[in-house]
């Protein structure tokens, strides 16, 4: 129910719409209630008034614009009822996008990213029913049976009786039926799905129930796992659906009661024939409103139950999101997400009054001074926390180059998105000049560093495009150039609509190789003065391998670099090699240097030595 | 992932286009699908009859309850009217009735139907494994044909139940009004035919180009999201994120406008079936006054027949929906004929020889390509695989390495050359027993979302206790299970995601032991471990490896000391082969890699 009155608020924004749509519906059935009284006489007076087509030619003339007008209204109530739910989806979709950018990359690498994506985009389509379906037959269905209630009371109170007093038997029905067939449903549901993620698993795994020689089996074990589950099934829904019989059964019996009813008093003359038939005519119209709505209290909690989600991520939102609507003007979010996107990446990033400048980094150096951090594990919430940084500390000087080396799991990314500012220090200071990183602009900070991912993602767009996520005002030289620095140009010219084609699915139509040398052109597409390089574990082709060396050598020249290092060839040409393991620093010096040193747990020389040791 | 699924929406929709042009292929589809059905043919009339009759039920309460009000006004004696006020009370009850048990048998035919089509479905595609396959593994196609198969439970009951039904009402409206006038009778099924074939159609002609809008932006909408949520570090890194959010309320609003343009045709259907309902009143009566004043019909029925015209239209209230799920449906169904009509890349020879008691292999001049007028996988490669003998095979990826594995397993046909199982080519073999006689461990091991109990059983059925424990324990994996609170029964979770890379491979590896199979084909077994879990794998591969002759697929050049002989591929032909200490001697191809491979530093 809580969750029934904040969608009721998102329809806020759309109060119009909503309004309109119950009006046209409130209109429609005056419309009904029209064409019963006309029906009503046309039929009586011909009846028992012994007149001709001719003389009722006017009321039929009538009652067939009361079609055409029912029709428009309807139409109307409905068309407005899906302006409605487009406008509360499109604002929701914004600010749950918004929202989820504002919290950053840490945040979504925690959920998981399909399942982010479906509460998105099938979640808030889950939604549009609620909205264009549910929420107005809700409205409709106290309107219109009231509305025909009016009319029916005064000329037969009995039957206005049975009408008022069976009405709210179907919604209270509805909704018990609803939560026990809910439930059941729901059960149903997991067996369902459950069975449909066996029936995908054994497709997957075709190939290897071939190997084993099992795949003719299969198919009998799906038939007997879909015929058991059939039966059990039917089992339930004999039940429930006998409670939807009881429904069934309210809204017939009571037309029924009525006619009979009504029969009589007209029999004993207590009742003119018209009033009668108007009555009868109106009792199916009276229950119809209800009945649909019923029809529509499924889609109704389906939209709730995507509401739920939708809501959890919403909550999550730094202070400023939530209430401000980035979808009803994009210049608004504009505003909102750059202080939002840099303000919640950790609880410690307190708002703070004003952002300085970021300092020129060609002059300026970086220190990690004493730095801590520490990430809520696997989503949960009980404040349980896990270390992946434990006082490091160093400094990136002007035009130096740093590379990270270490274990998995040793604290290397976390260097790299504590400095991208993907997250906050929980301990200790990121240093730039003489203040901390976290004063500073964000957007000017990040303007300033060139970002080379491990895996980096490509947008579902054109080559070009995906360059020219490194400077959006690139000109076309510009990111020909930029491609050709990165020894990406040959394998663009070769790609069938060249810079135009279109790649993403996280690029399938490129190898890794390639994938690696476009955030490579982006990067020098960039021109700042500090590059974060992520080198890509395998990739062990020969030829790439010289390539993508060689345009890295090219990036990095000049320019301040911290680089997450798993070539040889990288960590001996740079300044400086810090070895994390644990959060910490165990060890740093250069190449030879460590290489020298025979004490510590000589944790250096082993990483160099694990691929030698095993021949 | 979204992406995938929904971008090919719009390349299925301009096929629509097609079949529009060609309505035969249509015709074909519907037929097919038409077929699958047949065994439920007595269910789903049962079914369509119990429909007929909950509105049937509704137009004779109405009826009669119109005959009763309009008999009384003539103040006859009650007793006249007794006959009415039961049927009344009959079709009070009988609606729900029939409606209870309308559901019953739909739901259950729905069930059968389902599981008919996953049979049918598994059935067809289990030949064409994995070949086949290959161009659903990427992105979620195959979860695609899941759902495409989901979708047709409900080609029952929402095509072509509610249109049989619909048939009969009008079959019905027809006889009862005929008894007072064919022409109304005739008007009437005009009406309904207007009201449920013309009017949807016309709606459903004009939705198209919408529909077709509609679905391409909201495929761009999706891609947008899931390029959002996924390249969220590179959107702030490079401080696009405002550009990305203004780009996606762009298209979240094209999309909303193609969808309401939609909604508003849908929208169309209900206000039409009210207008068309109270229009065919209206000419009900126009037709039946005259009749009244030139007393040829009973002035008591007028109000009888109003009530029943309206009451009928409620059977043609689901057929726009239908019309629109036949689409679905067709397209679906269309889908699925598509890949399981592919012809199989192996079929099993007419007269397949028994399988030769070596198991020598032998791979002699060996040519192959994926299509007629592709490039060559692999050119020209030989090689001999004798008793007990290790051979591995390196390269980059793309080399053809993975290709060798598919052909030695019999998953392709090659094109020239051979490859001799024991003396006999393999295309004169049965691809299960030749499979009979290979273990494979591959980088991707398949685990079903089953217990660890019930993955290894797979390779041996009839497998003791005993014969599980001691492979698992060969595959250094005992102890690690006997430590999980289940043990052997413990649930792997959704395709085994709650193990770890290593705990997989060496399950798999378990499973290679219980197969007990003369050939070991080790296909990247490795790959994707760290360089500790990397070794100790190896080292519980190093006995299932004793005794057998073993083929090693690998680009990682480790353990490779101990091959017999290596084989270095290159764009799918043989560049090096000979020891490891001979290659390395020679400074080619292998070497560069070794080099190159000795120069990366271990993840831990």
């Amino acid at each position: 129910m809580k969750i029934d009155k904040r969608l009721l608020a998102e329809a806020r924004i759309a109060r119009l719409h909503l309004m309109l749509t119950v009006g046209l519906g409130f209109l429609v059935g005056l419309v009904i209630v029209l064409q019963a009284l006309f029906l009503s006489r046309a039929v009586s007076s011909v009846f028992l008034g012994g007149q001709e087509l001719a003389d009722v030619k006017g009321v039929l003339a009538m009652l067939a614009a009361l079609a055409l007008l029912r029709a428009a209204l309807r139409w109307g109530s409905d068309a407005s009822a899906q302006r409605l739910a487009r406008q509360v989806k499109a604002d929701l979709r914004g600010r749950l996008m918004a929202c989820i950018v504002s919290l950053g990359p840490a945040h979504a690498a925690l959920e998981r990213s399909g399942e982010l994506t479906t509460t998105v985009v099938e979640g808030v389509e889950a939604l549009d029913a609620y909205f264009s379906e549910y929420l107005p037959q809700l409205a409709l269905a106290v309107v219109m049976p009231l509305t025909i209630l009016v009319f029916v009371l005064p000329l037969d109170w009995i039957s206005g009786l049975v009408l008022l007093l069976t009405a709210p038997l179907i919604p209270l029905f509805m909704v018990l039926i609803g939560s026990a067939a809910d439930t059941l449903a729901k059960r149903q549901w997991v067996t369902l799905s459950r069975l449909a993620a066996r029936f995908l698993d054994a497709l997957q795994g075709l190939p290897t129930l071939k190997v084993f020689g099992r795949s003719r089996d299969e198919a009998a074990t799906i038939a007997r796992i879909s015929d058991e589950y059939r039966r059990t099934t039917m089992g339930v829904l004999r039940v429930a659906f006998l409670s939807s019989m009881a429904l069934e059964l309210l809204a017939t019996l009571s037309v029924a009661v009525v006619a009979v009813e009504i029969g009589l008093r007209v029999l004993y003359g207590r009742m003119a024939f018209a009033d009668a038939f108007f009555i009868l005519v109106l009792a199916p119209d009276f229950y119809a409103p209800l009945r649909l709505l019923g029809s529509r209290f499924h889609s109704g909690m389906a939209g709730v139950a995507a509401a739920d989600r939708i809501f959890e991520i919403l909550d999550q939102a730094p202070v400023g999101t939530s209430s401000v609507s980035p979808v009803a003007s994009p210049s608004a979010s504009a505003s909102v997400s750059p202080v939002a996107s840099s303000e919640v990446s950790s609880s410690v990033s307190s708002a703070l009054p004003q952002r300085l400048p970021a300092p020129d980094l060609r002059r300026t150096p970086i220190r990690f001074e004493g730095v801590h951090f520490s990430y809520e594990t696997n989503g949960s919430r009980d404040g349980r926390r896990r270390a992946a940084l434990a006082g490091v500390s160093f400094e990136l000087p002007p035009g130096g180059k740093v590379a990270l080396v270490g274990p998995s799991g040793a604290g290397k990314s976390t260097v790299v998105q504590l400095l991208l500012r993907f997250v906050a220090p929980t301990g200790g200071t990121v240093v730039v000049g003489d203040r901390s990183l976290l004063e500073l602009d964000v957007r000017g900070w990040r303007e300033q560093i060139a970002w080379v991912p491990q895996r980096p993602y490509l947008f579902n767009t054109s080559v070009a495009e995906n360059i020219r996520l490194g400077r959006a005002q690139a000109t076309t030289d510009d990111v020909r150039r930029a491609a050709r620095l990165a020894h990406a140009d040959e394998f663009i010219d070769a790609l069938p609509q060249g810079y135009d084609t279109v790649v993403g699915e996280r690029g399938s139509l490129l190898s890794a190789g390639q994938v690696q040398r476009l955030a490579l052109a982006r990067a020098f597409l960039r021109q700042a003065p500090l590059v974060v390089l992520d080198e890509a574990t395998a990739n062990l082709d020969p030829q790439t391998e010289d390539s993508v060396r060689q345009a890295m050598t090219r990036l990095l020249a000049g320019r301040t670099a911290l680089i997450v290092a798993h070539r040889l060839t990288t960590v001996t040409e740079v300044d400086r090699i810090l070895v994390l393991d644990e959060g910490r620093v165990v060890q740093q010096g250069t190449h030879s240097e460590l290489m020298r040193d025979e004490r510590a747990d000589g944790l250096y020389r082993h990483l160099v030595r694990a691929y030698g040791g095993v021949s | 992932m979204a992406s995938t699924a929904t971008s090919c929406a719009p390349t299925g929709e301009s096929r629509d286009e097609v079949d529009g042009v060609i309505p035969a292929t249509r015709r074909a589809t519907f037929l097919r699908l038409l077929s699958l059905t047949a065994p439920f043919r007595g269910r789903m009339l049962l079914a369509a009859l119990l429909g007929f009759a909950t509105v049937g039920s509704s137009i004779g309460l109405m009826m009669t309850s119109a005959y009763i009000i309009a008999k009384a006004a003539l103040h006859p004696s009650v007793a006249l009217l007794q006959v009415a006020i039961v049927g009344v009370r009959f079709f009070g009850m009988t609606r729900g009735v029939f409606r209870y048990f309308e559901r019953l048998v739909s739901h259950d035919v729905n069930f059968r139907l389902l599981a008919r089509i996953r049979v049918w479905f598994y059935e067809h595609l289990e030949p064409l494994a994995p070949a086949r396959l290959e161009q659903y593994r990427s992105g979620d196609l195959l979860s695609r044909v899941v759902s495409d198969v989901e979708l047709l439970e409900n080609f029952f009951v929402r095509v072509l139940a509610p249109p049989l039904s619909a048939l009969g009402i009008m079959g019905l409206m027809w006889f009862l009004l005929r008894a007072f006038d064919a022409r109304i009778a005739w008007a009437v099924v005009a009406f309904l035919l207007l009201a449920g074939v013309v009017a949807p159609l016309i709606v459903r002609r004009a939705s198209q180009r919408s529909g077709r809008a509609y679905i391409a932006t909201r495929a761009e909408l999706n891609a947008a999201v899931v390029d959002g949520v996924q390249g969220l570090p590179e959107l702030l890194a490079f401080g696009a994120d405002e550009r990305y959010l203004a780009q996606l309320h762009r298209l979240d609003r094209e999309s909303a406008r193609a969808q309401t343009r939609l909604g508003h045709l849908a929208a169309l259907n209900e206000a039409d079936t009210t207008l068309l309902t109270n229009l065919a009143t209206v000419a009900g009566l126009a037709l039946a006054i005259p009749l009244v004043s030139a007393g040829t019909l009973d002035a008591v029925f007028l109000a009888v027949i109003a009530t029943g015209i309206m009451a009928s239209f409620e059977a043609v209230q689901p057929l726009p929906l239908a019309w629109q799920m036949l689409d679905s449906s067709l397209q679906a169904a269309r889908r699925l004929f598509e890949v399981v009509d592919a012809p199989p890349a192996v079929s099993d020879p007419g007269s397949p020889q028994k399988l030769p008691g070596s198991a020598d292999l032998e791979v002699d001049g060996l040519w192959f390509r994926y299509q007629p007028d592709g490039p060559w996988a692999l050119e020209d490669v030989s090689f001999e695989l004798g008793q007990g003998r290790h051979v591995a095979v390196v390269g980059a990826s793309g080399a053809g390495k993975t290709t060798l594995a598919r052909l030695l397993l019999r998953f392709w046909d090659y094109q020239r050359g051979a490859i001799l199982l024991g003396g006999v080519d393999l295309r004169d073999l049965r691809g299960d027993d030749v499979r009979r006689d290979i273990g494979v461990v591959s980088q991707d091991t398949h685990l079903f979302t089953a217990t660890i109990r019930e993955n290894l059983l797979l390779a041996r059925p009839d497998a003791s206790e005993q014969d599980l424990h001691a492979a698992a324990r060969l595959a250094r994996i005992h102890e690690f299970i006997t430590r999980l609170p289940d043990g052997y029964d413990t649930w792997i979770g959704e395709q085994g995601v709650l193990l770890s890379g290593g705990e997989r491979q060496r399950l798999a590896i378990a499973r290679a032991v219980l197969k007990d199979a003369p050939l070991l084909l080790l296909d990247e077994a490795t790959a994707n471990l760290d360089a500790i879990t990397e070794r100790e794998v190896w080292q519980a591969l190093q006995e299932l490896m004793a005794g057998r002759s073993v083929l090693t697929i690998t680009h990682r050049l480790t353990g490779l000391d101990a091959m017999d002989e290596i084989l270095v591929l290159r764009g799918g032909r043989v560049v090096e082969r000979g020891t490891q200490q001979e290659l390395l001697a020679s400074r080619g191809q292998f070497y560069r890699l070794w080099t190159l491979q000795r120069g990366v530093l271990a993840e831990g």
